[in-house]
């Protein structure tokens, strides 16, 4: 029904809109929209504008504007990355972390933080956790095709399991003998939103966008997916390979990610349920709608962080939480009762 | 992962509030004599409580960093049997690998300490030590010069180091209004930001720390976030913090978080910041920055030599 995929998509890109306007005119340094604009119009080409002090420029073009479109791909990639996974596993409490990669992400920047020499530790922080959750994940998968030669879904989310409890109680162990650097450890768990800067746009960009091709290439193969195993394969689907592949790229993503913003809950759950919840419809539309409304919703959420008491700050996990769960409940009611 | 989350937050707010901000206690006066030698049993009150010691302690575990410079500092140190992990200071402290976080309580009583002191009590310490007849002082940390002054008179007096506790309250005294004099007022106060961790959690002047820079007249970014919220500790906007245009800047993050002047100049959109460009950027050792003992003294000289550069930048007079 391309009629309706065509009005939720304007709806959606709506959304991202109002919420990426609102989150470049607004922050805790409260400067007139007018100083925004112009902030960002010096940087079309071209143009040359006078009468801006270059201290505001810096503050919309350095500092604000990098964090709302790095919280837009965080979000675009959490909630595509959620909904693959939920799609992969047919388990509708599958995010993002399923399978380890926050706790492997974890246990890298902990590892570098503690070990790596003061000059490059801070440096080394992305790539370890970028490691760690690929590595996590990619143990998690070898340890259930060890155990169930890569069949079965449930073997592959106990490995995941399994593996996030060990390196969660490594990092613990190497947390509890590093207190010194424990406070440079829990900002990066917490997230690094607003510190990343157009430097860690850059670092993974082309991660999102390689892991955002190859799991939009395959959207028609995850709702072949959803009707079973065997059914898959008689329509000519690789089960096997195409869920490994799907793994792999929501992974790539997802590490990325994570690597850079820390662990941000809830947004790859409630973000593709809630489009699932409200267009019904098959991972065609639900994929590359998820990844437009999580950028739009992680922005909203970061905004509400660093304004709701700004000049302070709340971590943005709790709006993320705080806000989403009763949406989400809200949604799940209106749609129990449109079903009976 | 909500869970992971939650207990990333609740540890940031634990730190702060045990590292920081625990002292809600008003100064208060050992009940023992204050003149002369200390007469033994003897009651304090402390932040638990009141706590009872028996005879002259001559076997001290001290699991604060504070509570070990002030120990050594009023003469206590030949008593002191053993320093927790983070009690760096003096070097000559008995340190070994004990923890006043997590505190164990056996490992404790194996250096059959007759005095235990720590800034929080933690997990119970005290009711645990108890039970085994020792008494335990808790010292949490201080918010203003007047308890931190009180604290110290209170280990002297619980240590039979009274006379060494006065002398070295009055001499705390005397170097700080010395130094705090030699810098002068500018007709405006600069401004200044305190730096705890590099996503930008800072000191208001509800804080220990906070009213050092008080002391020297100086205006603190991080009040606008609420001097009180999450005990005087906010977490700021890096965009606030650079639009507050900052004129010096005190890093207290240069060990945990491998912080320097170099590495907040290479911050997006910090360059253009007055104390970035003026090279008004202070690096002090976390721990001095964050101990209210004596060795405060220190920093406060830190912070006199800086605004003492910055004066010729920004001139005496001028804005």
């Amino acid at each position: 029904m391309p009629r309706v995929g065509g009005r939720w998509l304007a709806i959606a890109v709506g959304f991202l809109a109002v919420t990426a306007s609102a989150a470049t005119l607004v922050g805790a340094d409260s400067l007139p929209a007018t100083t925004v604009l112009k902030a960002l119009a010096t940087h079309l080409p071209l143009l040359h504008l006078h009468g801006l002090a270059p201290s505001d420029a810096s503050i919309v073009w350095q500092i604000r504007l990098p964090r709302v479109v790095l919280a837009g791909l965080v979000g675009a990639m959490l909630a595509l990355a959620g909904a693959t996974y939920q799609g992969v596993f047919a388990n509708p409490l599958a995010d993002p972390y399923l399978l380890g990669a926050a706790s492997g992400a974890e246990l890298g920047a902990t590892l570098a933080i503690a070990y790596a020499p003061a000059a490059w530790a801070v440096n080394a922080v992305p790539t370890c956790a970028f490691v760690g959750a690929g590595g996590a994940v990619a143990a998690a998968v070898l340890l259930g095709r060890s155990v169930g030669s890569g069949r079965s879904t449930t073997i592959l989310i106990l490995a995941g399991l399994a593996v996030a409890a060990f390196l969660t109680a490594i990092e613990t162990y190497v947390q509890q003998q590093h207190q010194a650097v424990i406070r440079l450890i829990y900002s990066y768990v917490l997230g690094r939103l607003g510190t990343a800067g157009w430097a860690g746009v850059r670092l993974v960009l082309p991660y999102l966008a390689v892991s955002a091709v190859i799991i939009l290439a395959h959207r028609r193969h995850l709702d072949v997916l959803s009707l079973g195993d065997v059914e898959a394969a008689s329509l000519g689907v690789n089960v096997g390979r195409t869920r490994m592949l799907l793994v792999a790229a929501a992974t790539l993503g997802t590490a990325a990610a994570v690597a850079m913003a820390g662990t941000i809950a809830f947004v790859g759950i409630v973000v593709p349920h809630t489009i699932r919840l409200l267009t019904g419809a098959s991972y065609r539309t639900i994929l590359p709608l998820s990844m437009i409304a999580g950028a739009g919703f992680l922005i909203a959420c970061d905004l509400a962080a660093r304004t709701l008491i700004a000049p302070g700050e709340l971590p943005i996990g709790v709006i993320t939480a705080f806000v989403g769960a009763p949406f989400f409940v809200v949604l799940l009611r209106r749609s129990n009762r449109m079903m009976t | 992962m909500r869970k992971h989350q939650l207990i990333g937050v609740l540890a940031v707010f634990a730190i702060a509030a045990s590292a920081c901000a625990s002292s809600s206690t008003t100064p208060q006066r050992p009940v023992a004599e204050r003149s002369g030698h200390a007469a033994y049993p003897l009651t304090l009150h402390d932040a638990a409580g009141t706590v009872t010691i028996p005879h002259r302690p001559t076997r001290i575990v001290s699991l604060s960093a504070t509570a070990t410079q002030m120990l050594f500092a009023v003469g206590a140190g030949a008593q002191v049997v053993a320093v927790d992990q983070y009690s760096t200071y003096p070097s000559s402290a008995p340190r070994t690998n004990l923890s006043g976080s997590q505190p164990n309580v056996e490992a404790i009583a194996r250096y059959r300490p007759d005095l235990v002191i720590n800034d929080a009590d933690v997990g119970n310490l005290s009711r645990s030590l108890k039970a085994l007849r020792v008494p335990v002082l808790i010292e949490p940390a201080a918010k203003s010069f007047a308890v931190s002054y009180q604290q110290i008179a209170d280990l002297g007096a619980a240590t039979d180091h009274e006379h060494g506790a006065r002398q070295t309250v009055s001499s705390m005294r005397s170097h700080i209004a010395r130094i705090v004099a030699s810098v002068p007022r500018p007709s405006r106060p600069l401004r200044v930001y305190h730096e705890l961790d590099p996503t930008f959690y800072s000191a208001t002047t509800a804080t220990f720390i906070g009213q050092i820079y008080r002391l020297f007249g100086l205006r603190n970014v991080a009040d606008k976030a609420g001097i009180t919220r999450n005990s005087g500790y906010p977490q700021l906007s890096a965009e606030y913090v650079v639009a507050s245009n900052p004129q010096v800047i005190v890093l207290a993050d240069i060990a945990c978080c491998h912080q320097s002047a170099r590495t907040v100049a290479a911050r997006p959109g910090w360059s253009r910041v007055d104390a970035v460009r003026h090279d008004l950027v202070l690096g002090v050792d976390d721990s001095l920055a964050s101990e209210w003992g004596p060795r405060i003294v220190e920093f406060v000289g830190h912070v006199a030599k800086l605004l003492r550069r910055a004066e010729t930048v920004y001139g005496a007079g001028q804005p």
